[in-house]
Formats: structure tokens, C-alpha cells, sequence
């Protein structure tokens, strides 16, 4: 190591040591310098419930600033007998999963309690109990059902939107482009609002929205990234094809997202099943197809490519629901759905600079025929949303 | 678009339902009751195991602890009884691993209980040892100024009630410092008991209080108990012997619910609410009292076994307040 190599390093390191000695201090003497301390209070957070059969299987998170001790445990205010495994006392952010053998009732809600050594209550509500599904080949096969239906076929049914788009002409060609803005406008917004809405539910320590504001800027970034790079060796005919899978890859992210939610929401009993809402997705994600498929137009793609365009943009949702099922955590739901929010917007970005050829964006999307386009992209969504709304 | 928890709150429908159904085929047999032996349906299963004595309390001796006092006899033939009551703040063990800071008298929730003769003339040395202004408020007929209602004593601060006991009965005491709710629930009060001048038959004899905690503060109990510890006759029955003639003396003390209740398993009891009269009120296997309210019952097991007793409200017997009378035939088997 030369001198500049260690003058450098000791430059790094002299902040660091500095604040190594003042925690130490802090440590050591801070009760001190705060005056008389006021006990912190313990908090305890359960994070997921799972019911097995015979049993209901409760995780906690020790979300306080001091390690805590479940002393007692109820079920829908019945002192209930539990095991914790590892144990009943979490330290500072540890957890532990408790079992208790309760002969819970298929179909009802169950208010969980967990009791402290020094008497705090913390409880989850779960409105729905129903039996968890484990990592079975059965399950793993549910799951892909439930992807399949509401991921894969919808994003295949709206690319047979191809040949109709292909017909119309030219002049058609920036509406439909608008249009599929508008699609995904919604979509990432909604994607957004889904990432806000599990990220209220997570104990503050995990700052929800600071991981939101990671994943959507970070997927924004980085797809702007890569979709510099390969632009620049791609003109014409092969810049819709970027586009569409650009698109494909956008929409794919944000189901991902979805099947997340989907998977998790299903284990954590928020699922009475109906055949009504299959249908309403089916026809609201449709439109994701017909997003891919609008740059592709005014060319003749070989069939393979809408086969891989479907896939990439659908299946996601499969493995999306199958680790929000086996393996839901909401941290990881906020990031999933905040990446697919901002690869949307990229993907947004992508479509109004395709047609704007060098003209500003706002400027463009300010034609009569691309803001026409735009508000029906809106209002397509906004429609079919309803079906599902219920 | 739309929200994945209501969009799944209405299903998915047609096979994703059918897999549904197969998943969740095992739970139908939960109500059904084709649980394996494992599972927590039986009381026992359910119960948590509860130590013996909890920190310095041991709720059995509790249960047949009867504090007569230091008894003198004066000149004119009365029979004085000197107390010694402080009142000290202590964190109790209310349920197995539960910590409840509690104010108390002598330290145990429900405080020591008092027993005298009708007639009796009664002094409790008071002194106050907690962090709050205290005092003891004794049902009965006494003077104004033994009522501990506004002869309130400081931390640190002694006063000596003086009465003489009547009528004979059952009778309670608590602070009756404002908030009286905030003093009631943290521990202050026990029973008093004025026993007639013509003894009541012999038999075995045993005090419950029932109580409530509250140990997260939010206006609700957490635990229900006799005598302060969450289902420890439950996990400790009380032994007793068949034909054997019992007493129980039940007190209310239960804060923020209304009521509370006691009903006896396989078995009658005569009433004597509170204790005044020795002729039965009822003859019956369940008595509901209001906050405040006591009663003695009496009755005698036929036959030995296990047999249960606790608060019929099913909430409060499942938070706790539930317990085992364990009766043996004379000769000592079950």
C-alpha cells in the first residue's frame, strides 16, 4: 500500500472511529445525559396467521425498541395454551413463530391476542379463517391455475387484438399508441396505490415508503438504462419490437407485483372464491395485451414472438402467487409492487418518446388525437375496472 | 384498476374455486368435532400450566387464610381485634409470566381477608407505604368519620379505623381514593367477614374474590381470577371431601364489567346473600353479583370426582376464571 492508499484509507475510517466512541460513550453513559429515563415500551407486531389443521400458526415481530416476552396468548378472548418456537422472548427486531392448537372454525373471523410479561395486548384480526395452504405440488398447481387465469390468458386474449390494429392504417397508429399510454398510466398508478395501501399495514419500521420511493425510481432508472443501450443499435421496424417488449417487460413486472398480493391475500384469509370475479379480471386485463401489442403494428412479427410477448408479460403473475403464498412477507409485497409501478412509468416514458420523434413530450401528447387517445386508455381501464370493483 | 383484496374477498370462481374447495376440505371437519386427541378441545388441553406459588403468593393458602387479628380482652368483656394493614405498590404475577403493577394492601390482590365476631371491637392500624394517597373504606355500619372517604391518608401517613363489627356478615373493603376506579382495579380491596355471635356450623371454609385485570390499561380486563391469579384452581384443584359440609364466602370486586357470576358443577348450594341472615335465600347452582355484591354459599358433594366451577359468562371463565373442586371419598381416593 503506497501513502495516498493509507492516507485514504485513514481519511474513510476517522469518521467512522470518531462515531464509534461517541456511541460507546452514549452507551455507556447516555442514561445520564437524557435525565430520568422513561421505560420504553414494549411492541409486539404479528405479521401473519396462518391456520393449520388444529392449530393456528402466528408470526411476531419485535418491532420495540426493547427485547419482549409473550406470556399469553388468546384466541377471540379465550386464554389459549401456545409453544414458541424459537422462543417466547424476541429480542429487538427478532421474531418467533407461535403455535396454538386451537380448533378454529372454517369461514369465521378469529381475533388473535398475544399478552406481554408486562400485560400489553397486541391482536391481529383475520376475517376470514381458512386452511393455509403448504408447499405441496397440489398447492404449487392451484397457484399456477390461479396466475394462469388471471395473468396469462387475459395479456394472450387482448394481443388477438393484432390484426384489427394492423388493418386500421396509419393514421391510426398515434391514437392507439396514446391509448396504450393511458393503459399503463393507470395500471402503474394502481400499482402505486397498492404498494401505499400494503405499506399502511407494515410496522413503521420497515419505512414503507422509502422502500416504495426505492423500487419505483430504482426499476424507473435502471430500465432507462438498458433501454438507451439496446435503442441505440435498433431503428425503425425493430424499435416497435424493442418497444412492445419493453412493454411486455413493464407489464410483467407489475404483475409480478399483483400475483404477490394475490397469493398472499388468499393465505392470509381475505379469499371467499366466486366465479364473478374471475370473469371481471379476465376482461379488465385484457387491455394489458392490447398495450403490447400497439407498437407492434405496421409490422409482421412472427407468431413466436406474441407467444414470448404473453409470457413475459403474464406468467409473473404465476410466480408471484406462488411466493406470496409459501413465503408472503409485505416488505418484499411494497417492493415488488413499487418496482412494477416504476417500470410502468418507464415503459410510459418509452411509448410518447417513440411517437414524439424528437419533439418534447408534453408537446406531443398535446395533439388532439393523442390526448383523445390518452383519456380513452383512461377511461377503457376506468370501465373495466368496475367489472371487478363489485 | 382494481383491489386485489376485494377482487379477492369476491373470488376467483369456476376451477379456481374448485381448487379452493379441495384445500380447504380439511377445515369442515374442525366444527364437526373428528379432532385427533392432540387437538385443544378438552379443558385440560387448553389450560396453561400455572406454578404452585407465584412470586411470594401462594393462592391456596390464600383460599383458607382468614386474618383475625391480634385479639385482646377488655375489661367490660369485649373482645378487641387489632390490624395491621399497609399499603404498598408491588408488581404481581396475575397470570403465568404476567407482571401487573399493582397497588396493594399487605401485598396481594385481593388483600388479607378480615374476620371477626359480631360485636367485636375493631382497630386496623392503616399505614400508607404506596406512591398515591390511600385509604380503607369498610362496608357495615360504622361512624362517618371510619368510612375512609374523606379522611385521606398521604404516603408515608398512618390513620387507625375504629368501629365495632356489625351486623354479621359479608362484608368487603377498598380504597376509596378518587379515581375509585383507578384504585379499585390496581388491587385495593379484600374481604371482610363478620361471623355471627351464634357460630355457623362447622365446615371448610374458603374465601373467593373475584376480580378482574387490567394489565394494558385500556379499560378492559385482560384476566379474570379468584383470588388474583388466573386459573390457578384450574390447574390446582382445591381438595375437598365427599359429604364433607363447604363454605364459601364470594365477593365481587370485579372492575369495569358489570357483573360477575359463580356457578357450581354437578351440584346445588344454599344462598345467603350477603351473608346477614342465616335462613337460605335460595337453593340453586348459580349466583350473579353486581360489583360489590357477596354472598356465602354452602353445599356437599355426593360423589368423589373433578368437578368444576367458574363464572358463567364464558368470556370471563375463558380469561381465567375457572377452577376444580377435587373431592375424595373419607378415604382419600378419587
Amino acid at each position: 500500500m503506497t501513502r495516498t492508499q493509507l492516507r485514504l484509507a485513514l481519511a474513510f475510517l476517522l469518521p467512522l472511529a470518531a462515531l464509534g466512541i461517541l456511541v460507546f460513550f452514549l452507551l455507556n453513559r447516555g442514561h445520564t445525559l437524557m435525565g430520568s429515563p422513561v421505560p420504553p415500551v414494549e411492541k409486539l407486531t404479528i405479521t401473519r396467521a396462518l391456520f393449520r389443521p388444529q392449530a393456528i400458526e402466528v408470526r411476531v415481530l419485535n418491532n420495540g425498541p426493547i427485547p419482549a416476552t409473550v406470556a399469553q396468548v388468546m384466541v377471540n378472548d379465550a386464554l389459549w395454551e401456545f409453544s414458541a418456537a424459537p422462543s417466547a422472548t424476541l429480542p429487538r427486531l427478532g421474531q418467533t413463530v407461535i403455535t396454538i392448537p386451537y380448533p378454529w372454525v372454517n369461514g369465521e373471523p378469529h381475533n388473535i391476542g398475544i399478552i406481554t410479561a408486562t400485560g400489553l395486548k397486541f391482536q391481529k384480526q383475520v376475517e376470514v379463517a381458512a386452511l393455509a395452504p403448504s408447499p405441496s405440488l397440489r398447492a404449487f398447481g392451484f397457484f399456477a391455475l390461479l396466475g394462469t387465469y388471471v395473468g396469462v390468458i387475459p395479456v394472450l386474449l387482448g394481443l388477438l387484438w393484432f390484426p384489427f390494429l394492423n388493418r386500421l392504417g396509419e393514421h391510426w397508429f398515434d391514437f392507439f399508441m396514446s391509448l396504450t399510454a393511458g393503459l399503463l398510466i393507470f395500471l402503474g398508478l394502481d400499482a402505486l396505490k397498492e404498494a401505499f395501501e400494503v405499506s399502511g399495514r407494515l410496522p413503521d419500521l420497515f419505512k414503507g415508503v422509502a422502500i416504495i420511493a426505492a423500487g419505483t425510481a430504482g426499476s424507473f432508472l435502471l430500465l432507462i438504462a438498458v433501454s438507451q443501450k439496446l435503442s441505440k443499435r435498433l431503428t425503425g421496424r425493430s424499435a416497435g419490437f424493442l418497444l412492445a417488449y419493453m412493454i411486455a417487460i413493464g407489464v410483467g413486472l407489475h404483475n409480478l407485483g399483483e400475483g404477490l398480493a394475490i397469493g398472499a391475500a388468499y393465505v392470509l384469509g381475505e379469499v371467499a372464491l366466486g366465479a364473478f370475479l374471475v370473469i371481471g379480471f379476465t376482461i379488465h386485463n385484457t387491455t394489458e395485451g392490447l398495450a403490447i401489442v400497439a407498437p407492434l403494428t405496421q409490422s409482421k412479427p412472427p407468431l413466436r414472438h406474441f407467444l414470448w410477448l404473453g409470457l413475459i408479460a403474464g406468467a409473473p403473475t404465476i410466480l408471484g402467487t406462488w411466493i406470496g403464498g409459501f413465503t408472503y412477507s409485505d416488505p418484499a409485497s411494497v417492493l415488488f409492487l413499487s418496482i412494477g409501478a416504476g417500470a410502468i412509468f418507464q415503459v410510459v416514458r418509452e411509448v410518447i418518446r417513440y411517437r414524439a420523434r424528437g419533439t418534447p413530450l408534453l408537446q406531443a401528447l398535446g395533439t388532439p388525437v393523442n390526448f383523445s387517445g390518452l383519456l380513452c386508455g383512461f377511461l377503457i381501464m376506468y370501465v373495466t375496472s368496475l367489472f371487478v370493483a363489485a | 384498476m382494481v383491489s386485489r383484496r376485494e377482487f379477492l374477498k369476491y373470488g376467483l370462481g369456476g376451477t379456481a374455486a374448485l381448487g379452493a374447495a379441495t384445500l380447504a376440505a380439511g377445515a369442515g371437519g374442525q366444527i364437526s368435532g373428528h379432532a385427533p386427541a392432540s387437538s385443544g378441545l378438552g379443558h385440560s388441553v387448553m389450560i396453561p400450566k400455572v406454578p404452585r406459588t407465584l412470586g411470594d403468593f401462594n393462592p391456596m393458602a390464600f383460599l383458607t387464610s382468614f386474618d383475625y387479628g391480634r385479639v385482646q380482652r377488655l375489661s367490660d368483656g369485649t373482645t378487641l381485634r387489632e390490624y395491621r394493614i399497609v399499603a404498598q405498590d408491588k408488581e404481581i404475577e396475575v397470570a403465568p409470566g404476567v407482571k401487573f403493577p399493582a397497588w396493594t394492601y399487605n401485598g396481594t390482590v385481593p388483600g388479607p381477608t378480615l374476620r371477626c365476631t359480631e360485636g367485636d371491637l375493631l382497630r386496623v392500624h392503616f399505614t400508607n407505604g404506596g406512591s398515591h394517597p390511600h385509604t380503607i373504606h369498610f362496608h357495615g355500619i360504622h361512624p362517618a368519620n371510619m368510612d375512609g372517604v374523606s379522611e385521606i391518608v398521604p404516603t408515608g401517613g398512618t390513620f387507625t379505623y375504629e368501629f365495632h363489627a356489625e351486623p354479621f356478615g359479608l362484608f368487603l373493603y377498598h380504597c376509596h381514593v378518587m379515581p375509585i376506579k383507578a384504585h379499585i382495579h390496581k388491587g385495593l380491596y379484600g374481604a371482610f367477614i363478620v361471623d355471627p355471635a351464634q357460630p355457623r356450623p362447622p365446615a371448610r371454609e374458603m374465601i373467593m374474590v373475584m376480580n378482574g385485570f387490567d394489565t394494558d390499561l385500556d379499560g378492559e380486563n385482560e384476566f379474570y381470577t379468584v383470588n388474583g391469579v388466573a386459573n390457578y384452581y384450574a390447574a390446582h384443584p382445591i381438595p375437598i371431601k365427599a359429604g364433607e359440609l363447604v363454605r364459601v364466602y364470594l365477593v365481587n370486586l370485579t372492575e369495569f364489567d358489570l357483573i360477575n357470576s359463580f356457578h357450581l358443577h354437578a351440584n346445588m348450594f344454599r344462598l345467603y346473600r350477603t351473608g346477614t341472615s342465616l335462613t337460605q335465600y335460595e337453593y340453586t347452582d348459580t349466583v350473579m353479583l353486581c360489583q360489590g355484591e357477596r354472598c356465602v354459599l354452602e353445599f356437599t358433594y355426593k360423589y368423589p370426582g373433578k368437578y368444576m366451577f367458574h363464572a358463567h359468562q364464558s368470556e370471563f371463565a375463558e380469561l381465567g376464571w375457572m377452577g376444580f373442586f377435587e373431592v375424595t371419598n373419607s378415604t382419600g381416593v378419587v
